[in-house]
């Protein structure tokens, strides 16, 4: 126990101390997974839309698809995203791997098919006759959609947190893909897996702590943004 | 369709942006990227810590560490996704250099294996002269030992000592893989008052950090030393790796300023030093 708290006190002396490294490492985490979570989003919502508002052939196994991907393990996504960066690789020309943008890439491939598939459900549970009262009362496709994403927004805002959430919390990718080099891809989670390694329970914790404070803060903010006006 | 198009390209160059933006500091040439892939022990022990920034300092490469098992870094120097290898296999080291992978392959250092276990020792194989008897104890009594089982340097070197004990401990119940580095497989032996081989530095620095409860049983045998060597990944096999970077790494380990460092690294924190500089020793003068 006595660990415990000496590492939630080690948590908050970095922070308060402001320790450059754990800084560096927290605001990377904030930076790659935010940029993450924004691809995915328009990406996400986007598509996710898309997908709602119209019917093709396959649809429903599209759909099954991005369900799945919901729960796509991050080490899988890992091990393709590197597959593909190697230098040798077909995308090496790009000179991605062990960066921070390929854990960007490897995160949004992570956090879209979640954003994607609570768009779909969002979209599909609004009242059927919305779409044709809005029609009618002269709106164009865009506007359209538009009406229909800001009437969705309490679970789409949800399809953020979640986004968010999975990819600030995943370690297997990152660690794959951004090889946890210190000072330039080392993360919260990835840290704290070398922490442990090394036998520094303490500043495992504690980055832990701050990686939990990280997510509550981020949470209450698009919470706050969500309940901004209570539907009627 | 048209206007899907236009959000298509639309996010495409968003996504290009930021990927531009998150690239590695922009000015700096790409073949000043350095991938050094080495060891778990290297990077859990602090050593390269210190050595890294000194390195990058001196000669302007930024260096990418990639800690990963002895065994997956000499893959990675195979497929030419690593520059510059730092590792601790030496039989797979022969093999990687005779199949042309490699080019230059130095000797650093050395520390040694210590056959740790719990302190009421049930195999009772405390003071034991060789691993070969140790290992045999262990396996008669069926005491619980802990296997990094991750084709690491510290992974052969067992695998080794079980055949030349003339034991096959696969699938043996006592006989249980962690699939993890040193230090994460150290904390798993204590938890589970196991058996287990392990490099004498990680185990300092961790029980230093926290009494692991876990006794040094066997040590000193020339079987158990542990030695890296620096190797440069071979330019002709894959044109892409940066050779120059690597010959530059090459000659920092064994820079005679580096080997003072190496020597001393550890003594201030743990009372001895975790690794021995060996640069420019012939491998047989360790007793091999």
């Amino acid at each position: 126990m006595d660990l415990i708290f000496d590492g939630i006190l080690q948590a908050f002396r970095l922070l308060f101390t402001l320790d450059r490294e754990v800084l560096g490492i927290a605001w990377l985490s904030l930076k790659v997974s935010g940029l993450a979570t924004l691809i995915s989003l328009v990406l996400g919502i986007g598509l996710g839309t898309l997908i709602a508002l119209t019917s093709f052939p396959g649809r429903k196994v599209l759909v099954s698809l991005v369900n799945t991907g919901m729960g796509l393990p991050p080490v899988v996504v890992g091990l393709f995203v590197s597959i593909l960066l190697w230098r040798n690789g077909p995308l090496g020309f790009l000179e991605l791997l062990y960066t921070p943008s390929a854990i960007v890439i490897a995160q949004s491939v992570i956090a879209t098919p979640i954003v994607m598939g609570i768009t779909i459900a969002a979209m599909q549970n609004l009242p059927a006759n919305l779409r044709l009262q809005i029609l009618a009362l002269g709106a164009t496709r865009t506007q359209l959609v538009w009406m229909l994403i800001k009437e969705a927004r309490l679970p789409l805002m949800a399809g953020v947190m979640a986004g968010f959430g999975g990819v600030i919390s995943e370690v297997g990718a990152s660690i794959m893909v951004g090889g946890n080099v210190k000072g330039y891809t080392r993360v919260l989670t990835t840290a704290t897996v070398m922490e442990t390694g090394r036998g520094n329970f303490d500043i495992a914790i504690a980055l832990s702590v701050i990686l939990l404070l990280f997510c509550f803060l981020i949470n209450y903010l698009l919470t706050l943004i969500q309940q901004r006006e209570r539907p009627r | 369709m048209n206007r899907i198009l236009k959000l298509a390209t639309g996010l495409m160059t968003c996504l290009m942006l930021t990927l531009l933006i998150l690239s590695p500091a922009g000015a700096a040439p790409a073949q000043k990227n350095l991938i050094l892939a080495t060891t778990t022990s290297t990077q859990d022990s602090g050593l390269l810590d210190v050595l890294v920034p000194m390195f990058e300092k001196q000669t302007g490469y930024f260096v990418k560490t990639i800690s990963v098992g002895s065994g997956q870094a000499m893959k990675m120097g195979e497929k030419g996704e690593a520059d510059v290898l730092l590792v601790h296999s030496p039989e797979a080291e022969k093999t990687f250099m005779a199949q042309g992978f490699g080019v230059n392959r130095r000797l650093v250092m050395h520390n040694d294996f210590l056959i740790l276990g719990p302190a009421n020792d049930p195999a009772k194989i405390r003071g034991l002269k060789t691993a070969a008897e140790a290992f045999k104890k262990i396996a008669q009594a069926g005491a619980l030992f802990l296997s990094r089982g991750d084709n690491s340097g510290t992974h052969a070197k067992e695998k080794g000592l079980w055949k030349a004990a003339g034991i096959a401990p696969e699938g043996q119940k006592w006989f249980q893989q962690t699939g993890l580095g040193m230090g994460e497989t150290l904390n798993v032996a204590a938890e589970k008052h196991g058996y287990l081989l392990a490099d004498r530095g990680t185990y300092l620095a961790l029980n230093k950090k926290r009494h692991l409860g876990l006794e040094i049983l066997v040590a000193g045998e020339p079987k158990l030393l542990n030695i890296y060597h620096v190797i440069e990944v071979n330019p002709a096999k894959w044109p892409k790796v940066n050779h120059a970077g690597a010959r530059a790494f090459g000659d920092f380990m064994v820079a005679p300023a580096t080997q003072g460092i190496v020597g001393s690294f550890g003594t201030k924190e743990f009372g001895a030093p975790l690794f021995f500089p060996d640069a420019g020793k012939k491998p047989e003068s360790l007793g091999l």
